[in-house]
């Protein structure tokens, strides 16, 4: 595999980073657009409207906060399940790991409970602007919240046995995975004001 | 990032857990703030400083952008240019 893509487990000589470092950020950059340019669509929608909902009003805020909270919390999670490995310690890895896979699990069930009381209430994308943007941006993001999760569990299960063999790269496929994760909490960060409270 | 030592890795524990309290914190007042029902433009720049703190946060420490090599940083602000514009895009068009 080092033979087919070089520097995945140690530094490239020239950037002082690993290839896969360096290809994840140039995906994050790729993400940052994305989830930028339907920002920007909200703007456009918002200052466009005559009238915009307070999204306090139309959506669940506790369960939001909570939503908040697990996402924080997992991002600790995953950075010390990276730590555990860069300390050796593999018992820790999979505690850390099963806890941040646990956490991405919880987020989307209460995120299924926000979505299944709205469709309960015949309150669709098609509802109204408000309700396309909310739709389009937390299901883009829970989508991207489900991917990590699926990440990790490889992680956590089949990918650790690269740990016998190269443990370096193991290492960094975790930080990398974790710089995801982080982004994908990062993005949250932003959603949460934005669409709940503003 | 580089090899680091069991010790050094044992500090950058305590910061996680430093931040991870920071951005608990913020995540309460902004729902505090919130509450007080402030007009749209106090409310949103609020909202928004204290967004981008706890991303500041989040990216300085756990994405370890703090300590990262100068090629992570010029992809960034390559990315963060293009990214202003496409926030920028929807005021200059209605203006």
């Amino acid at each position: 595999m080092e033979a087919l893509i070089p520097y995945i487990a140690k530094p490239h000589p020239v950037t002082g980073v690993t290839n896969s470092k360096l290809g994840i950020w140039c995906f994050l950059a790729s993400e940052v657009m994305l989830f930028g340019a339907l920002f920007s669509s909200y703007i456009f929608l918002r200052t466009g409207s005559v009238d915009w909902p307070h999204g306090s009003q139309l959506l669940n805020v506790p369960l939001a906060t909570l939503n908040t909270m697990i996402l924080i919390t997992s991002s600790v999670t995953m950075v010390m399940s990276w730590a555990s490995l860069a300390m050796k310690s593999i018992p820790k890895y999979r505690l850390f790991m099963a806890l941040t896979i646990l956490l991405g699990l919880a987020f989307l069930v209460v995120k299924s409970f926000e979505y299944a009381h709205k469709f309960e209430h015949h309150i669709f994308p098609s509802t109204n602007t408000f309700y396309a943007i909310y739709f389009t941006l937390t299901g883009l993001h829970g989508l991207h919240v489900l991917i990590g999760v699926l990440v990790n569990l490889y992680f956590l299960f089949p990918g650790s046995a690269l740990w016998k063999t190269n443990p370096d790269q193991l290492t960094g496929r975790v930080e990398n995975s974790g710089l995801y994760w982080h982004f994908v909490d990062l993005v949250w960060i932003f959603l949460f004001p934005v669409l709940y409270l503003l | 990032m580089t090899e680091l030592s069991h010790e050094e890795i044992k500090h950058h524990i305590k910061i996680y857990i430093g931040v991870f309290v920071a951005l608990a914190f913020l995540t309460i007042v902004t729902v505090a703030v919130a509450g007080f029902h402030l007009p749209l433009v106090p409310a949103v720049t609020i909202a928004l400083l204290i967004a981008t703190i706890k991303g500041s946060l989040v990216a300085t420490f756990f994405m370890h952008l703090g300590w990262e090599k100068k090629i992570i940083y010029w992809i960034l602000v390559l990315t963060v240019i293009f990214f202003v514009v496409l926030l920028v895009l929807p005021a200059v068009s209605s203006a």
